[in-house]
């Protein structure tokens, strides 16, 4: 099975993505691996502006009619933006686009450092083919 | 044994396609230490006709069954409608089990969501769930929920002390998990009500206020202020509501602003059964929906597109969230949360408002029948059908003098609030004629004067 | 086989949510004829209700609305359930006859006791009984279900750690394949769940158990036999681990059905234990509840019990608050009406008959595991007792656990429980309990393997069942998505 992983984001091992806006600023979101797993999405509770957020911190939680999946936060920093406008009445997007329409929230953090320490992409395919999945 | 189908003969068929020659050997893998050698040590087998016998003479010790009882305090003895138990007893709605499997279960689902949409209209919130164990479970349940979801963490629950004294300890028994406290506003003894200047307890660290509606001395507080002083400092507004027939005339919590609204459901058509099993009613409003506890039936179409009912938002529920979840309840009190609903379609509008209607005139036809007598009631606030006496003597003792007279006259505050020995909480409901409410008040006036 | 036609001539009810039978002005109820005018100015106006939206109905109307509905309802006295874990067993009729004798229901619960003895006295030799059966020294009746008697059994533990000053015990380790209500009713304790890991054989493994057993950890939640229907057969090297360093054993009694009247959790090491009397002890399962979780408890906790209990005092009944409890978990005393019905169950069973419940439970359960083997796949195979975990990975064409069981609702079965617990994929677990016969069984099992059959020669006639019920396949997505929880007229 073969699952979408672009180029210009980084990965964590949880399968969250991020994209790198400038200026610390950072999108996050889960992969085509996860949303592919994960089963129809039904709700997304996301964090909410303003909130401080911890590294691997579970900040975000996915439904579906059948389970309950914890996003983990890839960077240390503050909520500048969440995407409920989008995913209040359509959590449905998070499956059908999720690196676009689907993203899930951004952080302002206070250095690169946290991004800097993810995979990227090449690394993330590997550790796909990995899982054998 | 008339539970056990299989005869010798099939057991020993059995027994050879398993491949073992005894039914003992089925239990090979138990170690030998702890296999009992006996049977447990419980009384000889009885038949049908024993256990009847049997039951009746236990029943004959329930003298108090049968007694003119003005009973309250919490549980209530009101007409219950003889069609709910000749529907409850229907195989298919008693012996079913929990609908996961919408298609096996239809008839459970259609009637839950019925009681749902009842149960939020007569409370006055947006939405109800299926049902909790009892009023008191469904305070602390609301308590947990409000410590969960408060934006600012804040940890005080402030509950009025006028509340059932079960459901106070339950909130505490609770919160001892949770790490939260609780603040108590006290009684002011003219009014019987919360006094006034313990609203001030609802503060900026307040999560939560809960309090009984009517309270536990038959009183309704003063609900503007308390709503009020909720609103002010964004503390969830949590009423109790116990005596539920009340909801017939009296506003109901989701007009207050009530965050979330809990109840006991026992009043609306269900027996006393010695305070169990009844049911624990839960609401709230439509922002709070997933983060509620307990089952939830919600409307979808099947591929067909036929309208039908499912089990829903359980990714809330604790198959799933596990050690998140926000409770851990599976089963709940199901048949009782279907027998509400009978009650309420069968009460109706018109039928409930005159229940409610009744009560509130018995109430004021005891207090003018003790008008001759040493008796008074303690209190000046407005009420529904619970009137507590103050009476020139201990209340234990006009109770059990009552009791000899064949009267169960009501609960002496100081069973719960030792400092109120000369209280007595009488009930009156619609079960009451005039001629009861009269011997009580002249076995009453022998006992006291008048 | 269909479950929604009028038997006589099948015309199917398509019967609307009550609301739209409501006309105005039509009754259902019967009061006593009462001027009322002068009533409501009893009240403030501030604090009259200005609407009271409930429906219209004749009694008529309510009759039929609640008939026809029931008729979309499989339960146990229709058909076979056999749902692993639940104990779907016979709810005897004498039960509930004697549930609502007048004696029992009018008793109100602030009675005082010298009036009430027959029902004190039925709840004390009730906690006794259980107490025999699982070999505990004292037990209370208040829990009202299951996950409430597991709420107050860790109450008990924390309870019994913090009176010893032990404070540093905040963590509670469960197997993987224990029920959701397990880790929540730690949560609900303030305890930190630790998760064990199951051996290849489907239990606990001893080594890894005991290197978690640090003096941070308060107790062991365990199931036996276990979610997967497999018996602990180290049990008692289980708890002694968990005695040696200090820690207590937790034991979830939904599965005693295998036990009852065999062996008891007490002697095994268990120090508290739910007992749920709507799976073992008969008592029906109302469609979700009521229940009934009474915990009973080893000789070192008792004085932590949730209050109250009933002690006897000569030949008098008491009610009476364990000295140190845990404190109050609800209102009054508990479930009482379901409590007399498990009552009424083990007086019929009494001591010639106790052992046979779990005999033929246990029986009925390895008949249908020999017969099922070879058809579907057993992944945990050993030690099982009274029910057997199967799962889909045998079957072809994509064929799964749920469509296996909405084919089983078209052969007039209600299906296992599915896909629990989490460490079987695809679980499908049978527990066919003692009350079945072997013809019932046959029927299962002929269905079975009929189901599985098809599944290779005819797919689609499983991956689109179910076709003759009522309803077919709701749209569960859409209901969690957009949630329409109440009827708007």
């Amino acid at each position: 099975m073969s699952y979408v992983v672009p180029s210009d984001l980084r990965y964590t091992k949880t399968h969250e993505w991020v994209k790198d806006l400038g200026g610390n600023h950072y999108r996050i979101g889960i992969t085509d691996y996860a949303s592919k797993h994960i089963g129809d999405v039904t709700y997304v509770s996301l964090p909410e502006v303003e909130n401080t957020l911890r590294r691997e911190e579970s900040v975000c939680v996915i439904e579906t009619v059948k389970s309950s999946e914890d996003v983990y936060n890839p960077i240390a920093g503050v909520v500048v933006a969440e995407n409920s406008a989008v995913l209040n009445d359509a959590p449905e997007t998070i499956n059908t686009d999720c690196y676009d329409e689907g993203w899930l929230y951004e952080v302002k953090a206070s250095s690169a450092d946290d991004y800097e320490s993810l995979m990227d992409a090449e690394a993330y395919k590997k550790f796909l083919a990995e899982l054998g999945d | 044994m008339r539970y056990l189908p299989n005869t010798p003969a099939e057991v020993e068929e059995m027994l050879a396609a398993i491949g073992v020659t005894s039914l003992r050997d089925l239990f090979a893998c138990i170690p030998s230490e702890v296999l009992l050698k006996e049977p447990p040590a419980l009384p000889p087998a009885m038949s049908e006709m024993e256990i009847e016998r049997h039951m009746n003479e236990l029943g004959a010790q329930n003298t108090g069954a049968a007694m003119l009882s003005f009973l309250g305090g919490g549980c209530y003895r009101h007409y219950c409608p003889s069609l709910i138990d000749q529907m409850l007893i229907r195989s298919e709605f008693y012996t079913a089990y929990t609908p996961y499997q919408a298609e096996a279960s239809q008839g459970t689902l259609r009637a839950i969501f019925e009681y749902q949409t009842m149960v939020a209209d007569l409370l006055g919130m947006d939405v109800s769930n299926a049902s909790m164990y009892d009023g008191a479970t469904a305070a602390a349940e609301a308590m947990m929920m409000a410590l969960r979801n408060d934006r600012k963490k804040r940890t005080r629950i402030v509950v009025a002390s006028t509340i059932h004294p079960h459901y106070l300890e339950t909130l505490k028994t609770y919160l001892t998990g949770s790490g939260g406290e609780i603040a108590l506003m006290d009684l002011d003894h003219q009014t019987g009500r919360i006094a006034e200047r313990e609203l001030a307890k609802i503060n900026e660290d307040t999560a939560a206020v809960l309090f009984q509606y009517p309270n536990w001395f038959g009183i309704i507080e003063n609900l503007t202020a308390i709503a009020q002083a909720a609103s002010t400092t964004g503390a969830w507004l949590i009423p109790v509501v116990i005596e539920t027939t009340a909801l017939g005339v009296l506003t109901p919590p989701g007009a207050l602003g009530a965050d979330v609204a809990v109840g006991e459901g026992q009043p609306l058509g269900l027996p006393l059964n010695f305070g169990g099993p009844g049911v624990g009613l839960f609401a709230t409003k439509n922002e709070h929906v997933r983060k509620m506890p307990g089952r939830l039936v919600g409307k979808t179409v099947d591929r067909e597109g036929n309208e039908c009912f499912v089990l829903t938002l359980a990714a809330r529920e604790q198959h799933i969230k596990r050690e998140k979840a926000t409770s851990n309840i599976c089963t709940n009190q199901g048949l009782m949360a279907l027998a509400v609903a009978m009650y309420l379609a069968t009460m109706g509008k018109e039928g409930l408002r005159r229940v409610a209607l009744m009560n509130l005139k018995r109430r004021d036809m005891l207090i003018k029948a003790l008008a001759p007598t040493k008796a008074r009631p303690a209190f000046s606030g407005p009420a529904y059908n619970e009137v507590t006496i103050l009476l020139p003597m201990k209340a234990e003792e006009v109770v059990r003098q009552m009791a000899a007279e064949g009267i169960l006259a009501g609960i002496p505050a100081s069973r719960y609030h030792p400092v109120l020995e000369n209280l007595l909480i009488t009930a009156t409901t619609e079960i009451h004629t005039p001629a009861d409410i009269e011997r009580f008040a002249a076995t009453l006036a022998k006992i006291i004067g008048g | 086989m269909t479950y929604s036609s009028n038997a006589i001539s099948d015309i199917k009810f398509r019967e609307e949510v009550i609301f739209e039978r409501s006309r105005r002005g039509r009754i259902a109820f019967s009061l006593p004829q009462e001027d009322l005018a002068d009533a409501e100015n009893l009240l403030p106006p501030d604090l009259r209700r200005e609407t009271l939206p409930l429906p219209e109905l004749s009694e008529v109307d309510v009759v039929r609305h609640y008939t026809r509905l029931s008729t979309y309802n499989f339960s146990i006295d229709h058909t076979f359930y056999p749902l692993g874990s639940c104990t779907m067993k016979y709810n005897p009729k004498i039960n509930e006859k004697v549930a609502r004798l007048s004696a029992f229901t009018d008793l109100h619960p602030e009675t005082p006791s010298a009036r009430a003895q027959g029902t004190l006295r039925m709840m004390y030799e009730l906690q006794a009984m259980l107490a025999e059966i699982g070999g505990f020294a004292a037990v209370s009746l208040a829990p009202a279900a299951g996950a409430h008697g597991e709420y107050a059994g860790l109450g008990i533990i924390r309870t019994y750690f913090q009176k010893k000053g032990d404070l540093k015990r905040k963590k509670v380790i469960i197997p993987d394949s224990a029920h959701g209500t397990n880790p929540a009713s730690c949560t609900l304790n303030g305890f930190e769940t630790v998760e064990l890991t199951s051996g290849p054989d489907g239990k606990v493994p001893l080594a890894s158990l005991k290197e978690m057993l640090t003096d941070e950890v308060a107790a062991l939640m365990l199931t036996n036999p276990n979610t997967l229907g497999v018996f602990e057969t180290d049990i008692c090297a289980i708890t002694k681990a968990c005695h040696d360093a200090g820690a207590l054993v937790y034991g979830d009694g939904a599965n005693l059905n295998a036990l009852i009247g065999i062996a008891r959790p007490g002697d095994m090491g268990i120090d508290v234990m739910h007992f749920n009397l709507h799976k073992t002890f008969s008592t029906p399962h109302g469609g979700g509840g009521p229940g009934a979780g009474p915990v009973g408890v080893a000789k070192h906790l008792v004085d932590f019990l949730p209050t109250p209990f009933v002690l006897k005092n000569g030949d008098y009944y008491e009610v009476a608050a364990p000295r140190e409890t845990m404190g109050r978990v609800r209102s009054f005393f508990g479930n009482v009406g379901i409590m007399l019905r498990a009552y009424v169950y083990l007086r019929e069973l009494g001591h010639e008959h106790i052992a046979t419940v779990a005999e033929h439970a246990v029986l009925n359960a390895n008949y249908i595991k020999a017969k099922l083997r070879g058809t579907y796949n057993i992944k945990y195979p050993n030690d099982t007792l009274h029910e057997v975990v199967f799962d889909d990975s045998k079957l072809p064409n994509h064929v799964t656990t749920m469509d296996v069981a909405k084919a089983l609702i078209d052969r007039g079965y209600h299906p296992p429980t599915v896909y629990f617990p989490l460490i079987v994929h695809g679980a499908l677990m049978v527990e066919p309990t003692e009350t079945e016969s072997k013809e019932t069984l046959d029927g299962f099992i002929a269905a079975m393997k009929d189901i599985a059959e098809k599944a290779a020669q005819d797919p689609q006639s499983i991956l689109s069942a179910p076709a003759k019920s009522h309803i077919k396949r709701p749209d569960e997505t859409q209901a969690a998505r957009k949630p329409i929880l109440t009827h708007k007229p």
